[in-house]
């Protein structure tokens, strides 16, 4: 199992009601699930919460069989580049670094060697030509940023992959090639992936789709 | 790749970056400036005369009697009679005297009226002894032997002919151009005011001041060069005059022993013990341009540590992207630090450089104007510990800015 959930509660603070309250939530290895809901409803604060960047203010996490919320912060940074990658919607590169570094960046934080070779690899299989490795991020067009995204999100070869609304600003063709290469990659890699998006039109190339109402008690914030 | 994505986002700012980098290169160039010359003025000072036991000259001010007799700058108060410095020179505990006549100049550089004990006996930096480039000292009333720096700016070769300006000034109206003198010799260079000096005989000063009354020549002169080479002159004064003593246990019994000379009111000082008072007297002004230079860098550190700071809060994106693979807090604190040094080491290097070629470039210029005579750099454990500050405080400064990313990363999630 890649993710356990067992009775999770979060809220930002004491006196704040609670943004999440999951009884229990789990993702087998390999299983693709859609989460989607309007704003405010939790799904980012529960991506944050499997990346291990928030803990649970009660109920517990386990990632690959590990309690995340055992960790100490440097070990959580270390585990979340080990074994989980992420793809935001947006903003996902340092604009100022090549393709190629802002993959080798991440290979840095996870260990992995042979990172330039590795990362080109991706690249290509992603559609990046070998003229733009070296181009700063910057002067990338959206859909090639979020392509390098994935490569970088899969540089460390990680078990889980997370997305959260990855194709919120690409147009409808742009959208569907990010889509394909997307999930070709995940398959390549056997990564379970937790996807999050507004636009159920993206729902029906995954096995497991899931309103975040369904499973989260609280109800987002208020 | 630690590195390369601290250049490239240091490059990424390189307006803001640019500005605090010459800032710093600016304040770290003075720092060390300063320290620069305080080395390099004490060097030249404590090298220009070496194994002379007393300087006697009129009763005057200790430094100022140091400073016009060795390094030709200013004036003496008053003169020497020839027959008190006879009567010194003629003491049994006094090996050697080399006399010291000055008050005239040519185009700027001084003229010494001496003998030819100077020669033999007159030391510099480690006892080294004058030695002639080209030429023999000089030998008749009208030779002139030069020093290296004077023959080199003026362009002048042996058996030229040139004449004396009365007093000091680069510009005099009162000449001694009836009496010319004949290059004899050419001084290797020495580093100190002697390459600055045209050297005489006592005999020479004498000659051309024939006639002459209160600097100004009289209309009854009427010597020639001629006439003058048939004349024994005897000097009746000198400015002032070196000693070296048979043994040094006789310094301080013949130095009181002219201090309280009858005749006249004289003075004897030691060398090394004034040049001492010397850097005393100088070291609350080398104190204050030290505290200056080194508040000139606290500043422009603080200007890093700014600059820095209102980065942080344009690099939340960057900051989150980089939280987000697995970048802890501290990588990002380490992050800000290198940036900070890389800025600090770039500005440090370019401020050796600039000071390098200064010293280089002003080399000339100091020992033409001020007689000071300096190398082109040196490194000295001082300035090895002022690059170890400036490395040091430019980590401290950072701080500021590093803790703000550090704090920034903990709070940072991945919807920011």
């Amino acid at each position: 199992m890649v993710v356990s959930i067992q009775d999770l509660s979060f809220h930002y603070s004491k006196n704040r009601t609670a943004v999440l309250d999951i009884p229990q939530w789990s993702l087998q290895s390999r299983e693709q699930v859609f989460l989607h809901g309007p704003s405010g409803t939790g799904k980012s604060t529960l991506l944050n919460l499997l990346a291990g960047i928030l803990l649970p203010s009660a109920g517990t996490i386990d990632i690959l069989g590990k309690r995340i919320n055992t960790l100490n912060g440097r070990q959580r940074d270390s585990w979340r580049a080990r074994h989980i990658g992420v793809v935001f919607q947006q903003f996902n590169l340092i604009y100022y670094l090549s393709a190629l570094d802002n993959i080798r960046l991440a290979a840095l934080f996870g260990g992995t060697v042979n990172a330039t070779s590795r990362a080109s690899e991706l690249l290509q299989a992603l559609g990046i030509d070998t003229a733009l490795h070296q181009q700063p991020a910057g002067q990338l067009s959206i859909g090639q940023q979020q392509r390098v995204a994935i490569a970088r999100a899969l540089i460390n070869q990680p078990e889980l992959l997370i997305v959260d609304e990855p194709t919120s600003a690409l147009d409808a063709r742009n959208r569907d090639v990010f889509m394909a290469l997307l999930l070709d990659q995940v398959r390549l890699h056997q990564t379970a992936l937790v996807f999050v998006s507004h636009d159920l039109a993206l729902a029906n190339t995954f096995s497991r789709v899931e309103a975040i109402a369904d499973i989260n008690r609280a109800g987002g914030i208020h | 790749m630690f590195l390369r994505l601290a250049v490239s986002s240091l490059w990424r700012r390189k307006g803001s970056v640019l500005l605090t980098f010459f800032a710093i290169t600016v304040s770290v160039f003075v720092l060390l400036g300063v320290e620069q010359i305080r080395v390099q003025a004490k060097n030249s000072f404590s090298n220009t005369v070496s194994g002379t036991d007393l300087i006697v000259g009129a009763r005057t001010g200790d430094i100022n009697l140091l400073l016009y007799s060795v390094f030709r700058l200013g004036n003496a108060t008053a003169n020497i009679s020839w027959q008190s410095y006879q009567h010194i020179a003629t003491d049994p505990n006094v090996a050697w005297t080399i006399p010291i006549s000055l008050g005239d100049s040519h185009k700027g550089y001084r003229v010494m009226g001496t003998n030819t004990a100077y020669f033999s006996h007159f030391r510099f930096g480690q006892e080294q002894s004058l030695e002639l480039a080209e030429g023999a000292p000089f030998s008749k009333v009208f030779d002139v032997v030069l020093g290296s720096e004077v023959a080199r700016a003026l362009g002048y070769q042996l058996g030229d002919q040139l004449t004396l300006a009365h007093g000091i000034g680069s510009t005099s109206f009162s000449n001694h151009d009836d009496n010319p003198f004949r290059v004899t010799g050419i001084l290797k260079p020495t580093g100190t005011p002697v390459d600055n000096t045209l050297h005489v005989s006592l005999k020479g000063i004498e000659a051309i001041h024939v006639g002459w009354q209160n600097g100004v020549k009289l209309a009854s002169r009427s010597n020639t060069p001629a006439a003058d080479i048939q004349q024994e002159f005897t000097p009746q004064n000198i400015t002032a005059f070196m000693v070296g003593l048979n043994s040094k246990l006789a310094t301080f019994r013949l130095q009181r022993q002219i201090n309280t000379y009858q005749g006249e009111p004289l003075q004897a000082i030691l060398p090394g013990a004034t040049l001492a008072e010397f850097w005393q007297v100088i070291a609350a002004m080398e104190n204050t341009l030290r505290l200056i230079s080194i508040l000139v860098l606290v500043a422009s550190l603080l200007g890093l540590a700014a600059m820095l700071l209102a980065s942080i809060r344009e690099r939340q994106q960057e900051i989150a992207v980089m939280r987000t693979i697995g970048a802890s807090p501290w990588f990002l604190l380490a992050l800000i630090e290198v940036e900070a040094i890389l800025i600090t080491l770039g500005a440090s290097v370019l401020a050796i450089v600039l000071l390098f070629l200064s010293t280089t470039l002003s080399a000339a210029i100091l020992a033409e104007r001020f007689n000071l005579f300096i190398d082109s750099m040196i490194i000295t454990t001082q300035f090895l510990i002022y690059l170890m500050v400036v490395a040091g405080g430019t980590l401290v400064v950072a701080l500021i800015p590093g803790v703000s990313a550090y704090r920034s990363a903990l709070h940072q999630d991945l919807t920011r």
